[in-house]
């Protein structure tokens, strides 16, 4: 259990303790539980009417919303997984020309990347989706979301791979040069291989703020699952059942992606290059 | 360019504004957060559970679901509010559950000797959290800590995209969405204000993790 150190294993006093508190605790849960499920009751939140389009298949309404709302998760998946190629491509070239470049070109990325770090996912959606189009780049919505969420992500992936290449031995670029490779080969066929490995975690975890993010195009009417939901209310009226549903498609998703994160990092620990992995900030 | 000079008044205001929401929202989730990360390492088991629970469900859910459920749901069940405490309290909940994680991360950090020794002496759970743990669990955490509040300012942006008025993004939508004022500046004037905040905020982390840095 997580917080072992901090206390001894309880004796019988103190077993006796946890065991109060675990009912005081869960009563309390229990008691929030049902305070809530009154007042939703009471505001007519558990008609069936507004669960049954989401969950009985028998519904005449189920087909349709289940087709709306699998394209919107559809559309989700694209963007993010756009966002996530251009985000790796971009990100491994600023990560490897800023380590073998001139200082100017070195100094020019930093003064980049920490300009797009410390902008907004959002306000760059809206930048791109109100800008380009005032100099006649009209693009469909998908590719706004796609270039805000590159732009702060490939930032955040060449950190990522910068620090995998950095967790490489130095032994490994000596022997490199030893064998008479050049600095571009040393960099494709020593070290990059072996610090993708040791990235793949945090690449990964990257992935769960990607797919978060996407969300964002609801507020340019992108047709991802948020905004397909809001559709959805419009005509069915049962927000709170909707908004519960299309969060639990995502925490599911997330989840796994998460659970994939962690299951790979147990897998590439221990090896060459290999480093803990700090979380993702949100 | 003018567009900025012309607004700066309106800009100053937002960025105002932004940092009015964030040091509401900043104060109260590392309040929220530091009491999650002490149920996630408590020894009551459905304490632990909530906590763990409530980390995995919010930091796997987007934001702007968050948002829009507090919004729109919550009014359904007769639960009312203005947009500013819906989106003060849907960043407040979302944001704990990272205090959380980066609180409970730095008491891990926390060598195990110092809780055994502190439970050696007799010195209770809480004790030996409030009194050994948490101390030196700070140092480690206000980097991360520092991490979590830069996302919080650029999450305010999500807030201010929901319609709260009176923060830097409602400034864009003001000038270029009502006024029709041209893009490029309008939205660069925002994005200037954002950095104005989190550059030296970035710095300061900078500053923290070279100054708190704990050879172990």
């Amino acid at each position: 259990m997580s917080g072992s150190v901090l206390h001894d294993a309880p004796g019988p006093r103190g077993r006796r303790r946890i065991a109060v508190a675990s009912a005081v605790v869960s009563l309390v849960l229990i008691g929030l539980v049902v305070l809530a499920a009154r007042r939703l009751a009471a505001n007519g939140q558990f008609d069936s009417s507004k669960w049954s389009p989401l969950f009985n298949p028998g519904d005449e309404d189920f087909p349709d919303l289940w087709r709306l709302l699998g394209g919107g998760l559809l559309h989700t998946l694209t963007a993010a997984a756009l966002a996530m190629s251009f985000s790796l491509v971009f990100g491994v070239l600023i990560a490897t020309t800023r380590i073998s470049a001139a200082r100017w070109y070195r100094w020019a990325v930093v003064g980049v990347v920490e300009l797009l770090r410390g902008v907004p996912v959002v306000i760059a959606i809206f930048f791109a989706a109100q800008v380009l189009p005032a100099y006649g780049f009209r693009l469909p919505l998908l590719w706004y979301i796609v270039i805000g969420l590159t732009a702060y992500n490939s930032v955040v992936i060449s950190e990522i791979v910068r620090a995998g290449i950095l967790a490489v031995p130095k032994g490994q670029t000596e022997a490199a040069s030893a064998l008479g490779l050049t600095r571009g080969q040393t960099l494709r066929i020593v070290l990059l291989p072996q610090a993708f490995r040791s990235m793949l975690p945090a690449v990964i975890s990257q992935l769960v703020v990607i797919l978060k993010d996407t969300s964002l195009g609801a507020f340019i009417s992108y047709e991802e699952l948020l905004r397909r939901g809001l559709i959805a209310i419009q005509t069915l009226r049962n927000p709170i059942q909707t908004y519960l549903v299309i969060a639990g498609i995502f925490i599911l998703v997330n989840y796994l992606v998460t659970r994939l994160a962690t299951y790979l990092e147990a897998r590439l620990s221990g090896r060459v290059g290999s480093r803990p992995r700090e979380a993702a900030t949100p | 360019m003018d567009v900025i000079t012309d607004n700066l008044g309106l800009y100053a205001d937002g960025l105002l504004g932004t940092l009015k929401i964030c040091g509401l929202v900043a104060v109260a989730a590392l309040l929220l957060g530091i009491v999650l990360a002490g149920f996630r390492v408590s020894p009551v088991p459905p304490l632990r559970a909530v906590g763990t629970a409530y980390v995995t469900l919010v930091r796997n859910c987007p934001l702007t679901i968050v948002l829009f459920a507090f919004a729109f749901g919550l009014p359904e069940a007769g639960v009312n509010g203005s947009y500013f405490t819906f989106g003060a309290v849907g960043l407040t909940i979302y944001t704990a559950a990272f205090v959380c994680e980066a609180v409970r991360s730095g008491i891990g950090a926390v060598e195990a000797g110092q809780a055994e020794a502190a439970r050696s002496i007799g010195l209770t759970f809480g004790q030996s959290l409030r009194l050994v743990v948490l101390p030196q669990a700070i140092r480690a955490v206000i980097p991360p800590l520092g991490n979590v509040a830069i996302a919080m300012v650029k999450n305010s942006a999500i807030v201010g995209a929901f319609g709260v008025g009176g923060e830097l993004y409602s400034v864009a939508s003001t000038l270029n969405g009502a006024r029709g004022e041209p893009a490029l500046p309008v939205y660069s004037g925002v994005v200037i204000g954002y950095l104005v905040i989190i550059i030296p905020a970035g710095l300061l982390v900078l500053v923290a993790e070279k100054r708190f840095r704990v050879t172990r």
